[in-house]
């Protein structure tokens, strides 16, 4: 699950940056990918349409890289799928 | 030197519009009479009462940006940037070799001076409602929860203007004059000021509009002032007119300045005047224009009887033109007999905020080239239009001084005075 998530959270990266999906890792932060604030304001856009998730302001604020972005991203699917079951 | 202070040249203009790309493109289709409006192919137009539109053509935003900046752009700012550039090179600006690029050109100026001494003042009705009805698309008729985040600074209306100064590295004053129809006439009347007085060295003026998306097109064809044919301004059987789009930019400085340093000066913007019908919000006046045009006169210290050519506000609506007849014939008297009037909205269709840039553009070239270019598809004179309006074929006549008017819905009016330039530089 985890990396389908981060595979899928990098691909919209690359897809944002217009960059090789290769030159991302998990690691990476959104200053090494040249990721402003616009850029990541597209990425939460996509992510938000992929997912079918709401990413509040004060989260969308706090992303700064990969990783947390994947984190992020999996704690508000799992507050999805326990909203509904 | 005018009374008012010094005077103010042309040195670059860009522009494209349903004529071409190029200024030389576009010149060459005004002075041979040829019509950019067809069939548009934006949008689907089925539906709609009208069909026909001067549309850019072949324009491909990624050849003149990288990709991530056309996403950041609504295409009335690309056509901005784009004529900006054409306009600032011509003038003499060291272009970045990069299509896209934020580097500075302060500093890489003709003139020696940095990006704070030039201005960047455009025009337009609509700013960037095309991506704010693709965002409106998406949330009433897909049903999404909210819009790109990029509509808004893709929809503001001085988007257009804040790219030209991030493209250029201009860091004087920048700012966006929304006047609807005559929102490009406004701001050129405004830089041009502002150079003349000294407080900015140059600038960078004019407008652009992209009108053509699906529900901008509706809200025209509900006020019923859209042809279903093609705009013959002035013509009896004229039936309306032909939205367009485009841009056009004016480089504006002191003459003493382009001389000095050896600029090629294209024309010469010698007087601006403004007025407001305060009246109808959408029916024409006949003592707005008038009040608009003597303005402009005045302010160029120039008798109406010198002015030899007209370019008419001319949209193709019943009451535009014959108010505009009348207030010509009001303003000019017996000299409106000797008066050359056309309308190259006929050609370059009515591109609303960016109109009286194309029409700038095309008045300089008047006077510079010594050929009045027509108004085209006109079919049979309407004696209430009964002015020499320069019918089909454009007039070899070299001349001295010009008009172009400007009237907006709203009853703003604008009008700039041209004097060809003699100068020989």
């Amino acid at each position: 699950m985890d990396e389908a998530l981060t595979a899928k959270v990098i691909a919209e990266i690359a897809a944002v940056k217009r960059i090789p999906v290769e030159s991302i890792t998990i690691n990476s932060t959104f200053e090494e990918l040249a990721m402003d604030s616009l850029d990541a304001m597209n990425l939460l856009f996509a992510l938000e349409e992929q997912l079918g998730v709401s990413i509040p302001d004060e989260a969308a604020n706090s992303i700064k890289d990969v990783r947390s972005t994947v984190a992020g991203v999996r704690r508000l699917l799992a507050e999805k799928s326990g909203a509904q079951s | 030197m005018t009374a008012s202070g010094q005077r103010v040249v042309v040195t670059g203009m860009g522009i494209i519009c349903a004529l071409g790309a190029t200024p030389a493109e576009c010149w060459g289709a005004l002075r041979d009479g040829r019509s950019g409006i067809a069939p548009i192919q934006a949008t689907d137009v089925r539906e709609l009462r009208f069909q026909n539109g001067a549309e850019v053509q072949g324009f491909r935003a990624e050849e003149h940006f990288e990709p991530a900046r056309c996403d950041q752009m609504d295409r009335f700012a690309q056509f901005a940037v784009v004529t900006a550039r054409q306009a600032a090179s011509a003038a003499g600006f060291e272009l970045p070799g990069e299509t896209c690029s934020n580097g500075s050109l302060a500093g890489k100026t003709p003139f020696g001076t940095s990006g704070e001494r030039i201005a960047v003042i455009t025009g337009t009705s609509m700013g960037g409602q095309t991506s704010l009805d693709r965002g409106f698309a998406a949330i009433y008729k897909e049903g999404r929860p909210r819009p790109h985040p990029f509509t808004i600074p893709l929809t503001m209306y001085n988007a257009g203007a804040s790219q030209i100064a991030m493209d250029l590295g201009i860091t004087g004053p920048v700012f966006t004059i929304s006047t609807a129809c005559a929102s490009a006439t406004h701001a050129i009347g405004q830089a041009f000021w502002m150079v003349r007085s000294g407080a900015v060295e140059a600038a960078i003026c004019g407008g652009s509009e992209a009108p053509f998306s699906p529900g901008i097109l509706r809200a025209w064809e509900a006020m019923r002032v859209v042809t279903p044919e093609v705009c013959r301004p002035f013509s009896r059987n004229r039936r309306g007119l032909t939205l367009g789009e485009g841009g056009a930019m004016l480089f504006l400085e002191r003459a003493e300045r382009a001389i000095a340093r050896g600029a090629r000066i294209l024309g010469e913007v010698i007087g601006f005047g403004m007025s407001a019908d305060a009246g109808h919000l959408t029916q024409p006046s006949v003592d707005g224009p008038v009040s608009a045009m003597s303005a402009a006169l005045c302010d160029a210290h120039l008798a109406a009887t010198r002015v030899d050519y007209v370019n008419a506000h001319g949209t193709g609506t019943l009451s535009n033109d014959e108010t505009e007849t009348r207030a010509i014939r009001q303003l000019f008297g017996a000299h409106a007999e000797n008066l050359a009037v056309s309308s190259t909205k006929s050609m370059h269709g009515h591109a609303l905020g960016a109109a009286g840039a194309l029409e700038a553009f095309a008045t300089v070239m008047a006077l510079r080239e010594g050929i009045l270019p027509p108004t085209v598809s006109f079919t049979e004179a309407d004696p209430v239009c009964n002015l020499d309006v320069i019918p089909n074929i454009a007039r070899h006549r070299q001349i001295e001084f010009a008009l172009s008017n400007s009237f907006a819905f709203g009853g703003l009016n604008a009008v700039l005075a041209f004097r060809r330039w003699e100068g020989g530089v």
